[in-house]
């Protein structure tokens, strides 16, 4: 019981109070880039989700059965970089053999995601919490989905954004920045909420 | 006179946070004091100069269909140096920056400069422009973290102005990063694009 309560903690962390996006700033370049339109959006996250699952579970091996057997912990930033693109060419390889229709609805997003900080961010995040497999895959699938709503919500106010008039030196990227900002705040209603599910949980 | 050009072509024309608008991570999440700011660009800009001169040196020796593989190596060992030198020398610093200091090697403007100059220009001019763009980001982020730690403690590099009871601590946090980073675009933009 107190495993799947601890778990449910880091899903509702990941998601909500430590939103990976609008609280700890890591993937703001899609964030900001392809969040025009809310169907772009929410194939750039789900795209991130799956490979955001997949990457964190092959560095966490390379992490435990290389990287510290044999005392190599310092090449963990090469390394786990390393991993990550040619973890990304090879799912997009995958992709385009076994689910055509998928690679069509991804296929742009999956050669951005190699520098989208949120992957490397989190697989070394993962290694600093000192979270267990089972922990760590569900964080990055929650950080993922975190990711995915930041990315949709955003994007529906942009779609929203197009049709006003906007002062010629706000257009474009300052204004979504300030857009942004507001849904920042609104996000930070959900700060300490962490702390009480803790205590509620008693853990 | 040509290193010159090259030199504030990075600060201004090119700037890569206000006109460019690369690295946005770093620019967001390290900027919560003026020193932060300062310190993440400075550390940007050791890496960049150091892997624009690099790669512009073994530029022939790099077949083109693995050169941005190669790129992320090199840019990566520097960054675990540059990690290593700042836990032994300076770990207060390893202490606020902390994920964002092995995220420089997710850094767009290192990758891009490697892409767009030093894959073309002379060694020379590629520490220039490394040192260009490199003091381009660093102003940034330390305009963006002093107008932050100003409205949100009324301090500058920790040097009260008007006291911490007048700040706002929600220019500290996430919200502030967008809002700030926005209205500094739209500062820039006035003045040097006279939009």
């Amino acid at each position: 019981m107190e495993t799947v309560l601890s778990l449910i903690l880091i899903i509702i962390t990941a998601i909500f109070v430590n939103n990976v996006v609008l609280a700890q700033f890591l993937g703001i370049c899609p964030f900001l880039g392809v969040s025009k339109k809310v169907d772009t959006a929410s194939g750039m996250g789900m795209a991130v989700t799956a490979v955001l699952v997949v990457a964190t579970a092959v560095t966490y091996a390379i992490q435990k059965f290389l990287l510290d057997v044999y005392g190599l912990e310092y090449l963990q930033t090469i390394a786990f970089i390393l991993v990550i693109a040619a973890l990304v060419q090879m799912i997009e390889i995958i992709l385009k053999k076994t689910m055509p229709a998928l690679y069509q609805a991804l296929g742009v997003f999956l050669p951005l995601i190699t520098t989208n900080c949120c992957i490397l961010g989190v697989a070394i995040l993962v290694i600093q919490k000192d979270f267990n497999l089972l922990e760590g895959l569900i964080y990055a699938c929650s950080t993922g989905l975190g990711f995915l709503l930041a990315m949709v919500l955003f994007a529906g106010l942009r779609e929203q954004l197009d049709l006003v008039n906007v002062p010629k030196s706000f257009a474009g990227v300052p204004i979504a920045l300030i857009t942004a900002g507001l849904l920042a705040m609104a996000f930070m209603g959900f700060s300490g909420v962490d702390g009480g599910l803790k205590v509620i949980f008693g853990l | 006179m040509k290193y010159i050009k090259v030199l504030l072509n990075g600060i201004i024309k090119e700037n890569p946070t206000f006109v460019l608008l690369l690295g946005m991570c770093p620019t967001l999440g390290t900027t919560s004091s003026a020193f932060n700011g300062m310190s993440m660009g400075l550390a940007t800009m050791a890496v960049l100069i150091v892997s624009n001169f690099i790669i512009s040196l073994i530029k022939q020796l790099i077949p083109d269909m693995v050169r941005i593989p190669s790129y992320i190596v090199v840019i990566a060992s520097l960054v675990t140096v540059l990690q290593m030198l700042i836990k032994a020398y300076a770990p207060e610093v390893d202490k606020s920056l902390g994920l964002f200091i092995p995220l420089i090697v997710v850094n767009c403007i290192i990758l891009g400069r490697a892409e767009a100059f030093a894959a073309k220009n002379n060694p020379l001019a590629s520490i220039f422009d490394g040192i260009g763009i490199g003091l381009g980001f660093t102003i940034a982020l330390t305009c963006l973290g002093a107008v932050r730690e100003l409205l949100g403690t009324g301090a500058v590099f920790g040097q009260t102005l008007w006291g911490e009871n007048y700040g706002m601590l929600m220019f500290v946090l996430a919200p502030g990063a967008f809002l700030v980073l926005g209205y500094l675009i739209v500062v820039f933009n006035k003045i040097f694009k006279k939009a």
